[in-house]
């Protein structure tokens, strides 16, 4: 056991972690913070996508050792100081961006991360940043309308179907 | 999981003393090794992350003017920190998996794994990149030795790597879409001196150089130079995802197409 100290969506936690403990365990089983999801567990799909300092991560495919010192951001953390919707979390909800909501939290995160990067996405870009977040419900076409919603841009021109 | 002890030592030298100890493995960015872990290919008893060691992270030039990347580097910070002295490179790390895979996953990872479908090879040997562990440097030509094989010794880290920067280089990728990796990759370099081709993904030897193409490029550097050439489906892999014939025609494809693109 080691003693991890991070600050996760802006509160400081500490706690003992098993060598192995991977950080998406650590957020849902020791914080209980289920909205960070495991749909593959071999860093294939993106539910787990949390920011470890502001960049995007599976956290699936990292031990909760390596983010002592971090600043970590989850799903949980997204909302609005009112607890209303941010701007994505609003979009994918109008846009329908989101069917059985298992993949929302890490496309959500990994969409944040984009528009911290690039704030105002070309369709393309959206689909190639979204390489690495898998979804099986909606065909993809209402996240990224969704997405490119968020970041302020017309979206009539983008068919329904 | 099963059980194991995880360390983070802040220094090159404290890093290779605690790898001494018996069943001590590097832990890079944990792309490829944690997947590992978990699938039980591997099962070492402590983990020494290398990501906390400042003297390995960075891009720089040398004096002499090659591109020098610490091996705990990220391919995101690649992507970034190369794109004004080597293109060709920042756009072959900005491809490799998705953004997170890419915020995660280092050079000497990559390179220390030896995919044989990893893209990383294919710019190390396309460029005569020297390899530069705790206690030697290895030139390219001499450090891939077949898939997942390398001259590193056991316990031995790679810290950076230096890379010769070409007049001009492009890396074309046929992305196997399921995994992101390449089906087939193919870094060309040209040089004052000549023309440098290797191939990742194709060959069961892992990544190689295609010497009849860098002959011919020499003389013209330019897609039609490849006219006369073909690959040999002998010894290319062969799986679900494509014939060893289909691998050897990708080769002169993606061949001509980086030529035409660098
Ligand atoms: C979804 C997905 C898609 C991917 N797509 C691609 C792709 O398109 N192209 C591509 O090239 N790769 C791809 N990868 C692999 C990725 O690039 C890995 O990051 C990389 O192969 C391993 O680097 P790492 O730092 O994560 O190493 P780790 O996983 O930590 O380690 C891998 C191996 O290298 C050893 N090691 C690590 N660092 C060192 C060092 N400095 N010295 C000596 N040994 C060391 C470890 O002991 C281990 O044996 C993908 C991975 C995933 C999960
Ligand atoms: S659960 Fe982490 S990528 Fe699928
Ligand atoms: S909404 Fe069901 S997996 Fe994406």
């Amino acid at each position: 056991m080691a003693s991890v100290t991070m600050q996760v969506n802006g509160k400081s936690v500490s706690k003992d972690v098993e060598g192995r403990t991977l950080l998406v365990d650590f957020l849902r089983n020791d914080l209980r913070l289920t909205g960070t999801h495991v749909g593959c567990d071999t860093s294939q799909c993106g539910a787990c996508v949390v920011h470890v300092n502001g960049q995007s991560v599976k956290a699936c495919a990292m031990f909760a050792i390596e983010a002592d010192g971090a600043e970590v951001a989850t799903i949980e953390g997204q909302a609005n100081a009112d607890g209303s919707l941010n701007v994505i979390q609003q979009a994918f909800q109008d846009h329908h961006g989101l069917q059985c909501g298992f993949c929302t939290p890490g496309m959500v995160m990994t969409a944040a991360a984009l528009l911290k990067e690039n704030p105002k996405p070309s369709e393309a870009e959206v689909r190639s940043y979204l390489e690495g977040n898998i979804c099986r419900c909606t065909g993809y076409h209402n996240i990224v309308k969704a997405i490119m919603a968020a970041s302020g841009q017309d979206v009539a021109a983008i068919a329904a179907e | 999981m099963y059980a194991f002890d995880i360390e983070r030592p802040s220094s090159i030298k404290d890093a290779v003393a605690a790898l001494q100890s018996e069943g001590a493995q590097a832990l890079g960015g944990g792309q490829t090794l944690i997947p590992t872990l978990k699938a039980r290919l591997a099962a070492p008893e402590v983990l020494i992350s290398l990501t906390g060691i400042s003297e390995m992270q960075g891009v720089c030039l040398s004096d002499e003017g090659a591109l020098c990347i610490g091996a705990g580097t990220t391919h995101a910070t690649v992507a970034r920190e190369a794109a004004v002295h080597f293109p060709g490179l920042a756009a072959l790390a900005s491809h490799i998996g998705d953004p997170a895979v890419r915020n995660r996953g280092t050079i000497g990872g990559s390179l220390a794994n030896n995919d044989p479908a990893a893209c990383y090879p294919a710019a190390a040997l396309g460029t005569g990149a020297t390899i530069i562990t705790d206690k030697r440097k290895i030139a390219a030509d001499d450090y891939f030795q077949g898939m997942f094989t390398t001259a590193l010794d056991e316990g031995e880290i790679i810290t950076e790597v230096r890379f010769p920067i070409p007049e001009k280089s492009h890396y074309m990728k046929f992305v196997q879409p399921a995994s992101r990796f390449a089906l087939v990759g193919v870094f060309v370099a040209k040089y004052a001196d000549g023309v440098r081709v290797a191939v990742t993904g194709a060959s069961e030897e892992g990544v190689f150089r295609w010497h009849d193409a860098e002959t011919a490029l020499a003389d013209d550097f330019n897609a039609r130079s490849l006219d006369g050439l073909s690959v040999a489906a002998d010894g290319m892999i062969g799986d679900l995802h494509g014939s060893p014939e289909y691998r050897a025609h990708l080769v002169k494809v993606m061949t001509g197409r980086a030529v035409t693109a660098a």
